[in-house]
């Protein structure tokens, strides 16, 4: 457009000014008549489309006026050579506009339809943010030929400030067989025809929805003018898609809530009470406090978090006041041993009514279920300490049921994941007593017992109380803190493991932290039964013995050659700022840090230990025998037909050979009493 | 996770109890940044973190202008000097599936592996004990290599694929709506796709071939091995691989915030099957 020939800028300014006049003449008729009227208000749309939607950077109007100039001027270095037909050179000229507007080639009328020169020396400042109301006063208003078309009324809204800027522009949208073709025929009429069923043709609204193609792609180009993203041709498809979905799924009403986002405003809520209460406290704290102040609680500490397929749980470590929970066990217990009593008592009519149908009654088994052994009173051992979990805070805090040995066994035995529902019921084999709440309890217990650790010399044992030998060997079991622990340096505590110390204890395989004969209790329950024999079938169980309290790190049992434990300074670059940490490689994800005298244990993870074998599953135990093996219940075949008659010619022939031994007794008994 | 949301994105991964330390974060944001101008990467990702015994290995990933091309990764024991890992090779897998444990953390450690081989001299064939040394770096290679291949996740819409070919990341991509979020299909593994084309034509007709150029999640095997959550009330979804326990994806819907790390010891969860 730019190198037009200089030998026509003389002609072309020539009909520049015969142009301004006619333009100003047909402003005049235009804005006294609203509708569609002829070609030239289509070539003015069009020329001031072209001047009107600027290129998305900046200096917009300069360049466009010089094209649209540059129209004249080409139309004018037409015009030269002759008034002849001009469809050959505007057709020539399209490729050389590359992706000008198709209205552009519209705006191609014949010369005595000037284009409207009146608008190239607006600056480019002009085309900034679009500001129609500048242009307006001098302008044509196309909105009442848009508003006219009946299809646009609802769309005023969408089209915004662009009241003047056609917003079908760009034509690289616009089919590119349009144009050229069809732009056959010089007069103004059939054009103007041409151009309105072009029009209609986008207007014609989609099969799918009420959105016609105009009205995305204004819908589209306005989103791009807004936004002025950078490139926007390469991101083009997107956006396309972008504003159809917007379109599809219109937002929602400011006035009403967003359903979707109503769980979120109501967990906000209910974590704002926390923060309401203190300043500057975390969040577990404050739930902590909640905790403490609904239970009677005298120490609460955050154990950590374990992760669920579903929902997570935070897990608080808690102590009771003295005297405060053991109600609630007594009453347990009772409960449990009625029932006991209860299931002797039925035993025992069962049992007389045995011995009348005996011969009726099937054999009965001779298994009988191993003794159990009874759980850990509260505050000691694995239960210690009373857990709450809670699955985000803010929510209710439910309190775990203490744990009993044969869950701590059992769990030791399966790997399950949690999915954070606390009835939820784990299938399993060996079947697990109880349900999700339970085995998180069992998981807990065997963690804190594996994982709790403190600096050497944090604990120690409270005064010397009678020797060890009358709480069976097992050791000590209380501790209380050191008032004059003086903190052990962190590079000593991060480079030897003797500096640490478990200070809750081991869980023996039996699942308690003190050992305890299962037999003697069966020997309870065989005085109130009947059957005896049960004592000489048990089998000699031994003492367990596992490590004692407050033993150093040093000595934990190797995992195949990998260390139980890894410490870190948490910040290598500055050391005299670092806290030491370590971390448990046996239950991955539980982690100790202590600086100075304080000193912490947390753990966050999927609650199940490490092993680098896979996990096997018990295998069921082999088949029982039904029942003694016994001459009454053997089976035996029954004889046959041979053998009952061999048998009875058997008995025949003794009989036989009896008689005569009784007569030949008889003749000698005669004979002597002869003699 | 991108580099340069990285303290963000830290944040919010942080539910599953993996983070980085101050200092750790500031030298990654320094040294990744580096990186990114040396390698003359399009984008950085921070991969994670591989737990070893002794040392850990953080993991960076280069990518270049296509997103689903070739990615380079680098590994540094202290957040600030990388170094190019070479690239995963099927028989380093095949190797270093052997392997098994907890990493060292020391990257020129060998693993001796005990292998029986076949050897024939002259007209006898005998078995031999032969000892094979594994590099950890190459098992270290074939892990990060095994789990973007398994793992690494991304929602849909996040990229999208042009006809020319290479894949970019779409930058009108406002994020997955809510109910989306909850939904396995929303996400697909970053990875070239291979049951794509196994897929029935009725199916591949709802699909849009701008968008679904990937696996998605549903058909993963097996069925459950991912756990999606949603925090903080619904604004943040959290999805935890249960096959590579330490990988965590989040995304905060209707945001463009999204972004998976690894922190963990590399070892695959064998036992899953059972867990479930």
């Amino acid at each position: 457009m730019e190198e037009q020939p200089q030998d026509e800028k003389k002609s072309q300014s020539r009909r520049q000014s015969l142009e301004t006049r006619e333009a100003q003449d047909r402003r005049r008729t235009l804005s006294q008549t609203p509708s569609v009227t002829g070609p030239t208000d289509v070539s003015a749309r069009g020329s001031r489309g072209s001047l009107g939607a600027p290129p998305s950077r900046g200096s917009p109007g300069l360049p466009l006026s010089q094209k649209s100039s540059g129209a004249p001027g080409s139309q004018g270095s037409l015009g030269a050579p002759g008034e002849e037909a001009t469809e050959g050179k505007p057709m020539e000229s399209v490729p050389q506009m590359g992706s000008q507007s198709l209205h552009h080639l519209v705006g191609f009328v014949p010369s005595d339809v000037s284009m409207p020169e009146t608008y190239a020396p607006m600056g480019g400042s002009q085309f900034g943010p679009y500001q129609p109301m500048d242009m307006s006063s001098d302008t044509f208003q196309p909105e009442p030929l848009l508003s006219s078309s009946s299809y646009l009324e609802e769309d005023e809204g969408s089209h915004g400030p662009y009241t003047i800027d056609d917003p079908l522009f760009r034509g690289s949208y616009m089919e590119p067989s349009f144009g050229p073709l069809d732009y056959e025929l010089p007069e103004p009429e059939p054009r103007e025809l041409m151009i309105q069923n072009a029009k209609a043709y986008l207007l014609k609204t989609s099969v799918k929805c009420d959105l016609s193609l105009y009205e995305h792609l204004v819908n589209l180009l306005t989103k791009i003018l807004n936004e002025r993203p950078e490139d926007p041709l390469a991101i083009l498809e997107s956006m396309n898609r972008t504003v159809q979905q917007d379109w599809f799924h219109k937002k929602l009403d400011t006035l009403r809530d967003d359903p979707e986002m109503q769980p979120t405003y109501e967990m906000a809520e209910k974590q704002k009470i926390l923060f309401l209460r203190g300043a500057g406290e975390g969040e577990q704290e404050m739930e902590e406090e909640m905790l403490v102040e609904q239970q009677p609680v005298q120490k609460c500490r955050f154990w950590g978090k374990i992760l669920g397929l579903q929902r997570n749980y935070l897990v608080a470590e808690v102590e009771f006041r003295e005297g405060e929970e053991e109600e609630e066990e007594e009453e347990a217990e009772e409960l449990v041993e009625g029932a006991g009593e209860g299931m002797e008592g039925r035993g025992e009519e069962e049992g007389e009514e045995d011995e009348e149908k005996d011969v009726d009654e099937p054999p009965k088994p001779t298994w009988k279920p191993p003794p159990v052994i009874p759980r850990e009173d509260s505050r000691t051992g694995a239960n210690k300490y009373l857990y709450f979990v809670c699955n985000e805070p803010g929510r209710p805090w439910t309190k775990l049921p203490h744990v009993t040995p044969a869950q701590i066994v059992n769990a030791r035995k399966i790997k399950k994941f949690f999915t954070g529902h606390l009835d939820t019921p784990i299938v399993s084999y060996p079947p697990f007593p109880g349900t999700e709440a339970s085995y998180l309890r069992a998981q807990i217990a065997r963690i804190s017992a594996g994982t709790q650790i403190s600096p050497l010399g944090f604990y120690q044992f409270g005064e010397e109380e009678g020797d060890e030998e009358e709480e069976g060997g097992a050791g000590r079991d209380s501790y209380e803190e050191n008032p004059d622990f003086e903190g052990i340096p962190v590079a000593e505590l991060v480079d030897s493991l003797a500096n640490w110390v478990h200070h809750t204890q081991h869980i023996l395989p039996q699942g308690r932290c003190t050992w305890v004969n299962p037999n003697q209790k069966s020997e309870e329950e065989e005085e109130l039964g009947e059957e005896g024999e049960k004592a000489d079938e048990l089998e000699e169980v031994e003492q367990e013995i596992g490590p004692p309290l407050l033993t150093p790190l040093s000595e934990d049992a190797e995992i195949l050659q990998l260390a139980p434990w890894t410490a870190r300074l948490s910040c290598p670059l500055c050391p005299q700022y670092s806290v030491a940490m370590i971390r448990s490689n046996l239950w991955p994800g539980a982690y100790a840090y202590a600086i100075g005298r304080k000193f912490e244990n947390i753990y966050i993870g999927w609650g199940h230990k490490y092993s680098q074998e896979n996990f096997n599953p018990t295998l069921p135990p082999a088949v029982q025998t039904e029942y003694v093996i016994g001459p009454e219940t053997m089976e035996m075949a029954d004889p046959t037909v041979e053998e009952e008659q061999a048998l009875k010619a058997a008995q025949e022939q003794a009989l036989a050979a009896a008689e005569e031994e009784e007569e030949d007794e008889e003749d000698e008994e005669d004979e002597d009493a002869d003699d | 996770m991108d580099s340069e949301s990285l303290l963000l994105s830290l944040e919010l991964a942080s539910g599953s109890g993996q983070g980085l330390s101050p200092d750790r974060r500031a030298s990654l944001l320094t040294s990744l940044l580096l990186v990114k101008r040396d390698y003359r990467y399009e984008r950085v990702l921070f991969w994670g973190r591989i737990l070893g015994l002794v040392a850990d290995y953080y993991i960076a990933q280069g990518l270049g202008e296509d997103q689903l091309g070739e990615r380079k990764s680098l590994y540094s024991l202290n957040c600030m000097e990388w170094s190019l890992l070479p690239p995963a090779t099927e028989e380093m897998a095949a190797q270093t599936a052997v392997v098994k444990g907890r990493f060292m953390g020391d990257p020129s450690h060998e693993y001796e592996h005990i292998e029986m081989q076949r050897m024939t001299e002259g007209d006898r064939t005998y078995e031999d004990e032969v000892v094979i040394q594994i590099k950890e770096e190459s098992r270290l290679v074939s892990v990060i290599d095994q789990i973007d291949k398994a793992v690494a996740i991304i929602p849909r819409g996040a990229l999208f694929k042009t006809p020319f070919g290479p894949v970019h990341v779409n930058r009108t991509f406002e994020g997955l709506t809510l109910a989306d979020s909850k939904k396995l299909s929303s996400y697909f593994h970053f990875v070239e796709p291979v049951e794509l084309k196994n897929k029935s034509l009725l199916e591949k007709a709802d699909l849009d071939p701008s968008l679904d150029f990937m696996d998605s999640l549903e058909h993963d095997i097996p069925k459950g091995s991912w756990s999606i959550q949603m925090e903080r009330g619904n604004a943040l979804v959290v999805l935890r691989s249960l096959l590579w326990p330490g990988l965590t994806f989040y995304h905060a819907p209707r945001t463009k915030n999204h972004g998976y790390i690894y922190v963990g010891t590399g070892e695959k969860n064998i036992d899953l099957p059972f867990m479930l």
